[in-house]
C-alpha cells in the first residue's frame, strides 16, 4: 500500500484500531479506540488526527470519528 | 582464571524422586533410583575409567572399560548400563578389573596413531587420559597388521584408511583417530535430533559415516557441534584448536544470537578466543548449541569491522575518521542544535535488542532524561510487540509463561508461525527429543517446515494455512473446543471471569468461526482443524510455541490473544509442560522490552502517564519526564518525512535492512539532519548516517541478556573492546556531552539502578547471578528464587481475560497483478540481516536468499530451478534466484531476508498490526516473473552503497 499523505495513514491506522474494538461491542468501539489512541499515539499524531477531523474527517469510520471527538478533552 | 572443567558423570541424571543407597568401594552413597553405577561413583568423586560414556547421551556399553565387580553377581558388568540397586556392594578397582581394562586399552591403542605430541587434542584427549588411568605401559601387537592408521600398507594403499574430511568450515573429521565409541552418532541423534551420522560397516570395518558415506558438508549435518563436543579424541576437532592450540582459561557467558540464550564457555588463550563450548549448567540450553553460537563468532575480528569513530556532513560525502572526543562532541552539538531549532521532540533513538539490558536501559534513559522526550523504540516493534500487547491484555504480563525445561513435560506441542529448527535450533532439539519420547506435534504454518517432517519426527497435524488467516484458524480451534465441550470448566471458573468466558464462547461458537467456514478462507481442511483442536484439548499437557508468523500481521495482536484464549479455555496455563511461549528472535529482545524501550512505557511495562512509576524515575534521575507517549520507529520515519523529526541515535539496529518498505525507511532517514549509527559494521542504515560510532561485541563487555523464557544471564567480558569502549560507555559519554551527567564505573551499578526502579527485577544483582548462574524474572521479595513458570496460582492481572477475536482480512490482497502471497523467514545458518553470520564461514550453507516457489506456479511462469526471477509487489521489486519446491503451497512463495543485495524488504509493504504497528512482513501480494539479473533498483543501490561507504584516506603527517 502507499498512503498519499500522512493524514491518510493516520486515518487508516485509526480505523484499524476502531475495527478491533467494534468487535468488542458497541460501547468498546468508541471507548476502546479512544483509550488505545491516547495510550499509544504521541501528541503530534493525536493533534494531526484531530486536525483531520476538524477539516471534515474524511475516511474516518463513524465510531472512530466519535472517539476522536472525545480525544480532544 | 583457569579452564572451567565440567564434571562428566558418564550417564544422564535420573529424574526419579525415590532414592537408593548402595556401597561403592566401601563407602555408602545415596542416589536417585535409575542412576547408573558409573554416575553414582562419580557423584561420590570416583571416576570409573570410560570411553563410550558421557552424560550428554544415554549409556551404550560398548567400550568395556567401565567394568565393575558387584558382590553376588557373576562377571564384570559395565557400570554405565547397570543401574544401582538397594544394598548393592560395588568395587571399581580390583586386580581382575585392572587387567581387563589394560587389555581393552591395549587393543584400542594398537589401532590408534601414537602422535600424541603433535596431536591437536594433546592434553584434551580421553583416550590419552584412559591409557594413563589404566596403567597401560606397552602395546604388544605392533602396527604391521590390519589398521586404520596409515595411508599405506606394505607400499600399497591401505584399503582401511580414510583421509581427513575438512569439508566443514569449523571442524575436521580424522577417521584415523576414531575409536568408534559412537558418542558422536548418539549426540547427533539424542542431543541434536538430526540423525546425520551413523556407523557404517560391521566389526573392524565399522566407521563413523556422515549420511551415506558423504562428506560432513555434503551430508544432512547442521554443524551444531554436539558430535565435536562428544568426541573423546581428536577425531572430531575444532579447526581453531588445530590452528591455535589448547585453550588455557575460560569464561562463562551468554550467546548473542537468538532468544534461546545458550550459555557458553568462551575458551581462551590470552585474549584470543579459541572456541565456544556450550555450558552444561546453562539452564536454557543444557549443554547444547547450534552452528551460530558454537562457531559463527569470527565476525568479532572481521576486517570490515569499524574501529574508529567517523563523521561526515552529508550522507554522500566520504567518511572522515575522527577521535572519540570529536565524534561525541559533534554528535552532542548536532542534537542540541536540532532540538533548539525544531523543538525538543525532533530527536529520538532506538535501543538495541543485541546489546545488554544495561546498555538498553541507558539508551532509553538518555532519551527520556537527556533528550527530554519519549521518542524511544526498539526492534521488538517489528517482531514481538503484539506479544507484549496481547499477553499483557489477556494474562497481565508481556512475556512467555514457561521455562524451556517445561518442554520435557509437554504431551502436545503446537507450533504456530515459527520454525524453531531454523530460528531457535537448541529449543527445537529439546522439543524433538520430547517428541521422540512420544509427545505429539501440531504445526500451523503456510510452509512445510523442518518441524513438520524429519527423521523420527512427524507432526500429527499440519495446518498449512493461507498467510494472513491465523486469527480465523486459531478461533476455529477454539470453536471446536467450545462446541464439543472440551474446555476445562473448573480452570475457567477458578482463574477467569465466567461471564467473559460465556460471552467469548458465544462468539467462537458462531457458525462463521466453524472449521467448515474457516476452511474456505484458510485452505485448511475442516477435519484437520477439528482433529488438531481435539488433540490439543484432550492430549494431556498442551503447550503453544509461536513466532513471528503470528505477530507480523495486521492482526498480530489479535492472533496472540486468540492463542491466549485457547490456552486458557483448555486450562493449559500455570504448570510445567503447558503454557504460551513466544519464541523471541534476538538474544535480548525480551530484555530490551523489559528495560522500557517502548515509547509509552517505563521499565517493567508501566505506562509513562502513570504518576507513581514516573515520579519514582523522576526522583531517581533528577529530571521531569514527559508524561506523553513518544513516537514508535515507523512513526519517527513518518514524522521525518513530514519534517518534524530530524535526528536519531540508533544503537545496534539496522532499520534500513530489517524494517519493511525500504523505500519509505530511506526517505525518512534521508530527511533527517543527524543520523547516528552505533554498530560493528557499516550496516545498511549507515548509508544515511552522519556519525558512525563503532560498537563492541558481546565478547568485549560485561552485562546481562534476558532470553525468551525471561531468564537473566550474565554476559562476561573476555577481551578488551577493539573499538576502545563498550557500548554502555559510549552512551555515558554522549549523555555527559549532552549535559545530562551519568556516572557508572561498571554495568553492575546500572543493574542496581534497574533493580531499584523495576519491581520485577528488585532482587537481581550481579552477585546473585554469579552465585546462581541465572534467574527468571519476576525476582523480588514475592519470588526470591525467580519465576520459572508464571501464573501458577492465578493470573498476574487477577482474572484471565477472554477477548473476542474477530477475523478481519488484511487489506494486502492478491489480485490479477499480484496473484501470489509472499511470506518470509529465516534459515539455520544465517541470522536476521546477516551482518554477523555473513561475515563468517556460515555463508557456505547459504550464500544468497532464494525464492521458494511451488512447481505448479513455476511451470505456469516458465521458471526453472535456479533461474533469476523478478519479485514485484505494490511497494517495489527485486530479483533473486528461484528454488522450486513443494514445501510451499501453490499460490505462496517464500524467501529469507539475510542478504542486503536481495533486500526482501523492498517488497514488503507498510501495512502493520492494528495495536502496535508491528509490520505485516508475513503477507505481501506479489508477482513472480523470469528475469535476466539484478533489477535497476539493485544496481543503483549497489552504486550508492559503494559511494556511501567510502572512507577518506588520512592526510599524511607533516
Amino acid at each position: 500500500m502507499s498512503h498519499e499523505t500522512s493524514a491518510d495513514k493516520l486515518v487508516y491506522m485509526a480505523n484499524q484500531i476502531g475495527k478491533f474494538f467494534a468487535s468488542q461491542g458497541a460501547e468498546e468501539a468508541i471507548d476502546g479506540t479512544l483509550v488505545h489512541i491516547r495510550k499509544f499515539w504521541d501528541p503530534r499524531m493525536r493533534n494531526a488526527i484531530i486536525a483531520h477531523l476538524d477539516a471534515g474527517g474524511e475516511g474516518l469510520d463513524p465510531p472512530v470519528r466519535k472517539a476522536i471527538e472525545r480525544l480532544r478533552t | 582464571m583457569s579452564l572451567v572443567h565440567e564434571t562428566d558423570y558418564g550417564t544422564p541424571k535420573s529424574k526419579s524422586e525415590k532414592t537408593v543407597t548402595l556401597t561403592i568401594d566401601g563407602q555408602p552413597v545415596t542416589v536417585p533410583e535409575g542412576t547408573s553405577i558409573m554416575r553414582a561413583a562419580m557423584e561420590m568423586g570416583t571416576q570409573i575409567p570410560k570411553l563410550c560414556a558421557t552424560d550428554m547421551v544415554d549409556a551404550f556399553g560398548s567400550c568395556r572399560l567401565c567394568l565393575v565387580e558387584i558382590e553376588g553377581r557373576p562377571g564384570t558388568p559395565a557400570s554405565c548400563t547397570t543401574p544401582v540397586g538397594p544394598g548393592m556392594v560395588v568395587r571399581t578397582q580390583t586386580d581382575r578389573l585392572a587387567q581387563i581394562r589394560r587389555g581393552v586399552m591395549e587393543l584400542y591403542i594398537s589401532d590408534h596413531p601414537l602422535d600424541c605430541l603433535t596431536c591437536s587434542a594433546n592434553g584434551d584427549c580421553e583416550l590419552q587420559d584412559m591409557a594413563g588411568a589404566v596403567g597401560l605401559r606397552d602395546v604388544r601387537y605392533g602396527y604391521e597388521g590390519e589398521n586404520h592408521v596409515f595411508a599405506k600398507k606394505d607400499g600399497a594403499a591401505n584399503q582401511n584408511f580414510l583421509p581427513k574430511d575438512e569439508s566443514n568450515p569449523y571442524f575436521t573429521y580424522d577417521p584415523s583417530k576414531c575409536i568408534v565409541c559412537s558418542r558422536c552418532v548418539r549426540a547427533c541423534e539424542e542431543t541434536q535430533g538430526t540423525f546425520a551420522l551413523t556407523i557404517a560397516g560391521r566389526g573392524f570395518d565399522s566407521r563413523v559415516s556422515p549420511g551415506m558415506q558423504e562428506s560432513f558438508l555434503g551430508s544432512e549435518c547442521v554443524s551444531c557441534g554436539a558430535c565435536v563436543q562428544a568426541c573423546p579424541t581428536a577425531t572430531l576437532n575444532e579447526k581453531k584448536v588445530i590452528e591455535i592450540g589448547k585453550p588455557e582459561h575460560s569464561v562463562i557467558t551468554t550467546c548473542a544470537y537468538c532468544g534461546v540464550g545458550c550459555a557458553f564457555k568462551a575458551e581462551m588463550r590470552g585474549e584470543e578466543l579459541v572456541r565456544m563450548v556450550p555450558y552444561k549448567n546453562g539452564e536454557a540450553n543444557r549443554g547444547h548449541s547450534c552452528v551460530k553460537g558454537r562457531f559463527a563468532w569470527g565476525y568479532a575480528t572481521h576486517k570490515e569491522r569499524i574501529l574508529k569513530p567517523m563523521i561526515r556532513a552529508k550522507a554522500t560525502d566520504p567518511w572522515k575518521e575522527v577521535s572519540w572526543e570529536e565524534a561525541i562532541s559533534h554528535t552532542a552539538s548536532e542534537f542540541k542544535r536540532i532540538q533548539k531549532k525544531y523543538g525538543r521532540n525532533a530527536v529520538g533513538g532506538i535501543t538495541s535488542s543485541r546489546c545488554t539490558n544495561e546498555e538498553t536501559f541507558l539508551v532509553q534513559k538518555l532519551i527520556r532524561a537527556g533528550f527530554g522526550n519519549n521518542n524511544v523504540d526498539t526492534c521488538a516493534r517489528v517482531c514481538h510487540s503484539p506479544t507484549g500487547y496481547g499477553l499483557g491484555q489477556t494474562y497481565g504480563t508481556s512475556a512467555g509463561t514457561q521455562n524451556f525445561d517445561s518442554v520435557e513435560e509437554t504431551d502436545v506441542a503446537v507450533i504456530i508461525g515459527a520454525n524453531p529448527a531454523a530460528a531457535h535450533p537448541v529449543f527445537a532439539s529439546r522439543l524433538k527429543k520430547r517428541l521422540r519420547q512420544g509427545a505429539r506435534l501440531i504445526v500451523i504454518d503456510p510452509r512445510r517446515t523442518e518441524m513438520v517432517q524429519g527423521p523420527h519426527l512427524e507432526a500429527a497435524y499440519h495446518l498449512a494455512l493461507r498467510p494472513g488467516t491465523n486469527v480465523a484458524v486459531v478461533t476455529a480451534l477454539a470453536h471446536v473446543v467450545v462446541t464439543e465441550k472440551l474446555y476445562n470448566e473448573k480452570f475457567i471458573r477458578e482463574r477467569c471471569d465466567w461471564s467473559e468466558f460465556e460471552h467469548w464462547a458465544e462468539f467462537v461458537s458462531l457458525p462463521k468461526n466453524s472449521p467448515e467456514e474457516v476452511a474456505k478462507i484458510s485452505g485448511v481442511p475442516a477435519e484437520t482443524i477439528r482433529g488438531a483442536a481435539r488433540l490439543y484439548a484432550t492430549g494431556g499437557n498442551g503447550s503453544i510455541y509461536y513466532g513471528l508468523g503470528v505477530t507480523e500481521h495486521s492482526q498480530g495482536s489479535t492472533a496472540v490473544m486468540a492463542i491466549a484464549n485457547l490456552a486458557m479455555c483448555t486450562g493449559n496455563i500455570g504448570r510445567p509442560g503447558v503454557g504460551v511461549n513466544p519464541l523471541r528472535g534476538q538474544n535480548n529482545v525480551q530484555g530490551s522490552c523489559d528495560m522500557g524501550s517502548f515509547p509509552h512505557e517505563l521499565s517493567g511495562y508501566r505506562h509513562i502517564s502513570l504518576d507513581e512509576p514516573r515520579h519514582l524515575f523522576e526522583k531517581d534521575w533528577g529530571v521531569t519526564l514527559d508524561r506523553e507517549p513518544g513516537l514508535r520507529i515507523n512513526n519517527m520515519l513518518d514524522a521525518a518525512v513530514d519534517g518534524s523529526f530530524k535526528g536519531i541515535y540508533i544503537q545496534g539496529e539496522d532499520i534500513l535492512q530489517s524494517d519493511p518498505d525500504t523505500t519509505h525507511v530511506s526517505a525518512g532517514l534521508e530527511a533527517m539532519e543527524c543520523v547516528v549509527v552505533q554498530d560493528l559494521f557499516l550496516n545498511e542504515t549507515a548509508r544515511f548516517a552522519h556519525v558512525f560510532l563503532p560498537g563492541s561485541t558481546f565478547l568485549e563487555k560485561d552485562g546481562t541478556f534476558t532470553n525468551a523464557e525471561r531468564r537473566i544471564q550474565r554476559v562476561r567480558k573476555v577481551m578488551a573492546p577493539k573499538n576502545g569502549y563498550a557500548d554502555w560507555e559510549i552512551t555515558v559519554m554522549l549523555s555527559n556531552a549532552l549535559g545530562y551527567p551519568m556516572q557508572y564505573e561498571h554495568p553492575s551499578q546500572i543493574m542496581d539502578e534497574i533493580a531499584r526502579l523495576t519491581p520485577g527485577f528488585a532482587n537481581v544483582t550481579y552477585q546473585m547471578l554469579d552465585e546462581r548462574g541465572s534467574v527468571q524474572w519476576p525476582c523480588n521479595d514475592k519470588a526470591p528464587e525467580g519465576s520459572p513458570i508464571m501464573h501458577v496460582s492465578g493470573f498476574v492481572r487477577g482474572k484471565g481475560k477472554f477477548i473476542v477475536t474477530e477475523y478481519i482480512a488484511t487489506d494486502e490482497k492478491t489480485g490479477p497483478r499480484f496473484p501470489l502471497l509472499l511470506t518470509t523467514g529465516r534459515i539455520l545458518s544465517q541470522y536476521n540481516v546477516g551482518a554477523q553470520t555473513r561475515r563468517t564461514d556460515n555463508s557456505v550453507w547459504h550464500p544468497e536468499d532464494l525464492l521458494e516457489i511451488h512447481p505448479h506456479d513455476a511451470e505456469q511462469r516458465g521458471i526453472r530451478d535456479g533461474d533469476w526471477v523478478r519479485l514485484k509487489s505494490r511497494a517495489g521489486e527485486t530479483t533473486l534466484r528461484a528454488q522450486i519446491t513443494d514445501r510451499v503451497a501453490p499460490g505462496v512463495v517464500y524467501t529469507t531476508f539475510h542478504h542486503p543485495d536481495t533486500q526482501a524488504n523492498v517488497i514488503t509493504t507498510d501495512f502493520s498490526d492494528w495495536a502496535t504497528n508491528c509490520p505485516e512482513y508475513k503477507v505481501t501480494a506479489v508477482q513472480v516473473s523470469p528475469s535476466n539479473g539484478p533489477s535497476r533498483w539493485q544496481e543503483e543501490y549497489e552504486e550508492f552503497s559503494r559511494l556511501s561507504r567510502r572512507i577518506a584516506p588520512l592526510e599524511a603527517a607533516e
